[in-house]
């Protein structure tokens, strides 16, 4: 087991030290996942009902193949969803994830994605929805390697924070070797808009109903593209959204 | 139903309302005209309690009751809809979970019973046969990619779908081309010219008085209506301007 880290350590900067030490000992190693060429994996990742809710997987996508992965990370004190990406030529990758949390709690997603061949794909779409004195991140780092000509990479991060306590933070990272790549990302941070409470109001929503459905606005259609049965992850994040806009 | 006493209201510390009154009763149809800048609209957020809109002195019942005890939601549910000038967007919520939610919040608030999802969409596809918008577009984002004549008949589909007891509308005639202006105006008499409810009608033009003939007209400016009459008044601005008038 290698020393707990530090909030020195660019990936742990947001972290919540104390939590992450409280389970350190007891951590697994980050689980490996080998996706083989031209095959294709759907994951859902929903929040387990523990306080601390810490998962790591490193994955070697190779040619061709596919990955989509859907993640609602919520847990009550510390979640932190860390994935580790290799992608081979042609690789497809998506991450639609949601960092939804009130109170205390910290809420972080922290991804590299490596694209050491040529021509693959990554998407990566993050929705953080923050009250109290939530911290939500998302961490991504890209590396493109001088093989990873036409390399297509995206991250789009939104925050939104519902109190004034509340801290979203996003962080792109991207090093590029190759010379002809595409990699785009945007982030914004904001508030729930006045205008459409008001009108939300006006047509007999009460506050909580009110900012909660926008809120379910604020996530749409980050499920929409899960292939067959969703596991009640809509629902999930529809009851953690009516939590933090109570 | 609708009792405003020398009502007066800032707007970012302006006065901007300076001691309207205006009494609705149940079962007539009121329209309020006067030049940019009279007040009209904030006359209408001022009723519906939007936030920054501050009540400096007088009262306003709506069935003897103060109206600025209750929160906008609550003066929903106790029957008044207020129609915007600018609907706003809203991504992501489609048109029929918004308005669902929205009744339902509105019948729990009065002890009545949810309606079921089949029962809504029986609803809304009724009202919104009754104002000839296609019922498709009500799965679509509210007001998201709607043109602006779109978006009016959506108020109205939403005025028929929350059936009020008054109805507070603000400049719904702005930005309609004809056919539009008749299917909104048919819509209000369809859904709000009955003997048990009211309409205060807020407009800049005479035009949609064609199609809802008011039982009386008030002539708003500088935030003090100063002068009321029949429909024909309407027609008398329209021919000799607001300058003239209001004067």
């Amino acid at each position: 087991m290698t020393a707990l880290p530090t909030r020195k350590l660019e990936a742990y900067r947001y972290a919540d030290i104390d939590a992450l030490a409280s389970v350190w000992t007891s951590l697994a190693a980050p689980a490996r996942v080998e996706i083989a060429a031209q095959q294709k994996l759907q994951q859902i990742w929903l929040p387990s009902d523990e306080e601390i809710d810490i998962r790591r997987v490193e994955m070697t996508v190779e040619a061709g193949a596919v990955v989509r992965i859907f993640a609602l990370n919520s847990a009550l004190r510390y979640g932190r969803y860390e994935l580790d990406v290799t992608m081979h030529e042609g690789a497809d990758f998506t991450l639609h994830g949601a960092n939804i949390g009130g109170g205390e709690s910290t809420l972080e997603i922290v991804t590299t994605l490596r694209h050491i061949a040529p021509g693959a794909t990554s998407r990566q779409t993050i929705r953080s929805v923050l009250g109290d004195k939530a911290t939500g991140s998302f961490l991504g780092r890209i590396e493109v390697a001088r093989e990873g000509q036409q390399t297509d990479a995206e991250q789009s991060v939104k925050a939104m924070l519902l109190d004034r306590g509340a801290t979203a933070n996003a962080k792109p990272e991207l090093e590029i070797f190759a010379d002809d790549v595409k990699c785009a990302h945007g982030a914004t941070v904001g508030e729930l808009d006045g205008n459409q409470l008001f009108y939300a109001a006006t047509r007999g929503l009460d506050p909580v109903t009110a900012r909660a459905l926008l809120l379910e606005g604020f996530i749409a259609g980050l499920w929409d593209e899960i292939d067959g049965d969703d596991q009640g992850i809509a629902e999930l994040a529809r009851d953690a959204l009516r939590m933090v806009a109570a | 139903m609708l009792k405003i006493e020398n009502l007066r209201a800032t707007v970012a510390g302006k006065p901007i309302l300076n001691g309207v009154t205006l009494t609705v009763p149940t079962g007539e149809i009121h329209a309020i005209m006067g030049p940019n800048g009279s007040g009209k609209s904030t006359l209408a957020y001022v009723l519906g309690g939007r936030p920054g809109y501050e009540v400096t002195e007088g009262s306003v019942s709506f069935d003897g009751q103060d109206l600025f005890a209750l929160e906008p939601h609550e003066r929903a549910a106790a029957g008044m809809f207020l129609g915007f000038q600018y609907p706003v967007e809203i991504p992501g919520v489609s048109y029929l979970q918004f308005l669902r939610e929205a009744l339902n919040s509105q019948r729990r608030a009065r002890g009545e019973n949810p309606l079921t999802g089949g029962e809504f969409i029986r609803l809304s596809k009724d009202k919104a046969a009754l104002l000839g918008m296609d019922p498709e577009m009500l799965k679509r984002p509210v007001n998201v990619g709607f043109s602006g004549g779109e978006k009016k008949r959506a108020e109205m589909v939403q005025l028929g779908i929350m059936d009020p007891r008054i109805a507070i509308l603000d400049e719904t005639d702005s930005g309609l081309d004809i056919d539009a202006l008749k299917a909104v105006g048919h819509g209000i008499n369809a859904i709000m010219r009955d003997p048990k409810k009211s309409v205060l009608l807020i407009t800049h033009y005479q035009r949609l008085l064609d199609y809802v003939v008011p039982d009386k007209v008030h002539v708003l400016s500088r935030g003090k209506i100063v002068r009321s009459g029949g429909p024909e008044l309407a027609r008398e601005l329209e021919r000799e301007g607001y300058a003239e008038v209001a004067a």
